[in-house]
């Protein structure tokens, strides 16, 4: 029902489009190549969607397929978990990631589950999105990151797309995708701009993005900590210290090879991430290295740099202290290095 | 203060002023945050000042309120401080939550005001929880629950009026039905023309009062909290009301037109009451312009304090995650 269905590397035509512009590319072609996708969410008709995303769409598509809901988290996604199960592609739209909470029964118990529950008979293709991360002053009840919780629940997959490019390629393997898929995408990254292909250029789920490659250290980030890691690395290479940027992309299911290789090369890793360390996704990271033969080639202890075990608090002084800021991830770096 | 707005001198200079501290404190807020001076992002309730003064007006000293998003007004209504609220959206730490909560969490539980709320209808079950609690320790207190018309959409509405219903709890639920939910209007967002009209489900009264009438407000509230505190359950009291500006900063309009922001903007709830005193002579144009010039030289003052206080620290950002045993 698709058109096209090209998975090879985007084409770099140069034309430079916002994160968020991506996003909404691929929903419309998604909608005009498939009459079954469609999207469901609070305010992303007239209004255009709380971060703008859905912009156009309703004038496009129509009340119809761009559909206003209620605020009514947890009968919009279980909706959609009933569409996707009698043969729609839903779209959900949640407003910040932390409002998924409400949401958590359907996610959880019903649409990661109902594939497996029903041996196999059953697909719940549904999609979900909604912005994590803090940095916008919105404080404790919608600054959140929490991917792990979703990457812990067997039955979702889960993507975290880094750049514009991925933005648009991930969403559209994941509306392609039989099983129900968590985008969490960042509210700072929305306004950035990169180069995203016209053409529906599909990034398939499940393989990591070596985005710079190096040899003295290997930092793996998520979300906005790719740019912020790719920063440092600037600055690192002025200090002499050369270090690759891993973007897993999807946590669940993880494409660890690619890290495992590039940390056994380099002998060095620095694990990076927004959400506060304790039970995060980093630590599984962590785990696969420390139990594969990587291990037998670290040169230094597995390090970890992570928001403050904390909620995110309002004052932007605050805010900024609490999760790793560009001189953090340098300064962890350079440590790493001194020490080993 | 539980006299009635127009009862007495006193309580209608009590209420006028509270309604001008709630308009003013939100001018100020509006404009810092216009200048750049302030982060985050603001929900402001501009044109819903006579729900937050007559709901609170009806409730004594030691009864609670839970509030909302929207909920700068009702934090005054209970009688917070104003400089500690400008100085916690100023990101100071003798703020309310030390810099920690902004606007969205602005609390001062000293006053009865259990929190505001960044999830719609967040505080609903929570306000059930609270009249709970007085219930079981056998105290009189009653709590006052306020939420938006689009927090009645949410389960959770559902769930805490159906148990405050059948445990008949002491809980006063107040929707200040100001027409949207962020752009979602009441007519698409319910097939039921009132929100009162959703009490019934639940087998407790529900009343809909002209939520831009002060007075209004206040007796509607005054027979919920009276029927609360001797014990036969709770109401829903929908105050219709509006809200002049966007839903927050990033709300272009699009969804209401001019016309009617500017009906409602003649509608105005303080100087309407501000009419009422004058017609019933029970304040004169002079006592007004006092009360207006206090609200309005409180306020500077609010400002100038809070922006002279040491701003919050990040070396103690772990201190309040847990409460020390
Ligand atoms: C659970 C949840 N869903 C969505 C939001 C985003 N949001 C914040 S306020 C709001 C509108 C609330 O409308 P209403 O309850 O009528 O209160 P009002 O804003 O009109 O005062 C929305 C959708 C949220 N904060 N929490």
């Amino acid at each position: 029902m698709t058109s096209t269905q090209t998975t090879s590397a985007p084409t770099d035509t140069g034309r430079e489009i916002t994160y968020s512009e991506a996003i909404r590319e691929a929903i419309g072609q998604a909608m005009e190549a498939d009459e079954r996708v469609f999207m469901l969410g609070e305010d992303i008709g007239i209004y255009g969607g709380a971060f703008g995303v859905s912009g156009d769409l309703y004038h496009r598509f129509g009340a119809e397929r761009i559909r206003d809901t209620p605020i009514s988290e947890l009968g919009i996604v279980g909706a959609a978990v009933g569409a996707a199960l009698a043969g729609m592609r839903p779209i959900v739209e949640i407003q910040f990631s932390d409002f998924t909470n409400q949401a958590m029964d359907q996610i959880v118990n019903q649409a990661a589950k109902i594939h497996f529950m029903l041996g196999g008979a059953a697909t719940v293709p549904m999609v979900l999105r909604a912005p994590l991360g803090s940095g916008t002053g919105a404080a404790a009840q919608h600054s959140q990151s929490l991917e792990a919780w979703f990457a812990h629940v067997p039955g979702l997959k889960v993507v975290m797309p880094s750049s514009a490019a991925d933005a648009k390629g991930l969403l559209l393997s994941a509306i392609d995708d039989p099983n129900p898929v968590i985008v969490l995408e960042h509210k700072l990254l929305y306004r950035t701009s990169g180069p995203v292909p016209e053409e529906a250029v599909r990034v398939p789920l499940g393989k990591t993005n070596v985005v710079r490659r190096g040899s003295d250290l290997t930092i793996v980030a998520t979300g906005v900590m790719v740019s912020r890691s790719l920063e440092a690395a600037g600055i690192l290479a002025d200090e002499g210290v050369d270090v690759s940027v891993i973007d897993p992309r999807t946590l669940s299911p993880l494409d660890d090879a690619p890290i495992l290789e590039d940390v056994g090369r380099t002998g060095r890793v620095l694990l990076v991430q927004e959400a506060p360390g304790h039970g995060g996704f980093t630590a599984e990271i962590a785990a696969r290295i420390t139990e594969s033969p990587t291990i037998y080639r670290l040169l230094a202890p597995v390090k970890r740099l992570s928001g403050l075990n904390a909620p995110i608090p309002y004052a932007p002084q605050l805010e900024t202290a609490s999760v790793p800021q560009v001189a953090d991830i340098v300064d962890q770096a350079l440590t790493i290095m001194k020490e080993s | 203060m539980t006299d009635a707005p127009m009862a007495t001198a006193e309580a209608a200079r009590h209420a006028l002023h509270t309604m001008w501290s709630i308009r003013r404190f939100e001018e100020a807020v509006d404009d810092l945050f216009a200048r750049g001076l302030m982060h985050g992002t603001m929900h402001l309730s501009i044109g819903q000042e006579a729900s937050a003064t007559g709901v609170c007006m009806a409730l004594r000293p030691d009864d609670a309120i839970t509030s909302t998003h929207r909920g700068h007004g009702h934090c005054i209504g209970k009688g917070a401080d104003l400089t500690r609220m400008m100085a916690e959206l100023l990101a100071k730490e003798t703020g309310y939550c030390r810099g920690r909560g902004g606007s969205m969490h602005i609390a001062d539980v000293a006053t009865g005001n259990l929190g505001a709320n960044g999830i719609v209808a967040g505080g609903i079950p929570i306000a059930t929880g609270a009249a709970l609690a007085y219930r079981m320790r056998g105290e009189d207190r009653v709590v006052a629950c306020f939420f938006g018309d689009g927090a009645t959409n949410e389960g959770a509405f559902h769930e805490a009026v159906n148990l405050a219903a059948i445990w008949k709890l002491p809980v006063v639920f107040v929707c200040e039905n100001n027409k949207y939910g962020m752009s979602f209007s009441t007519e698409k967002s319910m097939a039921v023309e009132n929100i009162a009209d959703r009490a019934a489900a639940y087998g407790i009264p529900g009343v809909t009062v002209d939520g831009n009438d002060v007075s209004a407000v206040y007796e509607a509230t005054r027979t919920a909290v009276d029927r609360a505190r001797a014990g036969e359950g709770p109401t829903l009291v929908e105050n219709l009301t509006y809200r002049w500006k966007g839903h927050s900063k990033s709300d272009k309009n699009l969804y209401r037109t001019k016309e009617e922001i500017s009906e409602w903007r003649a509608l105005d709830p303080i100087l309407r009451f501000e009419h009422d005193l004058k017609e019933s002579g029970l304040l004169s144009e002079e006592d007004i312009q006092g009360i207006r010039t206090q609200a309005m030289e409180e306020m500077r003052d609010a400002v100038r304090t809070a922006n002279s206080a040491p701003d919050a620290d990040p070396s103690d950002l772990l201190d309040a995650v847990f409460a020390p045993v």
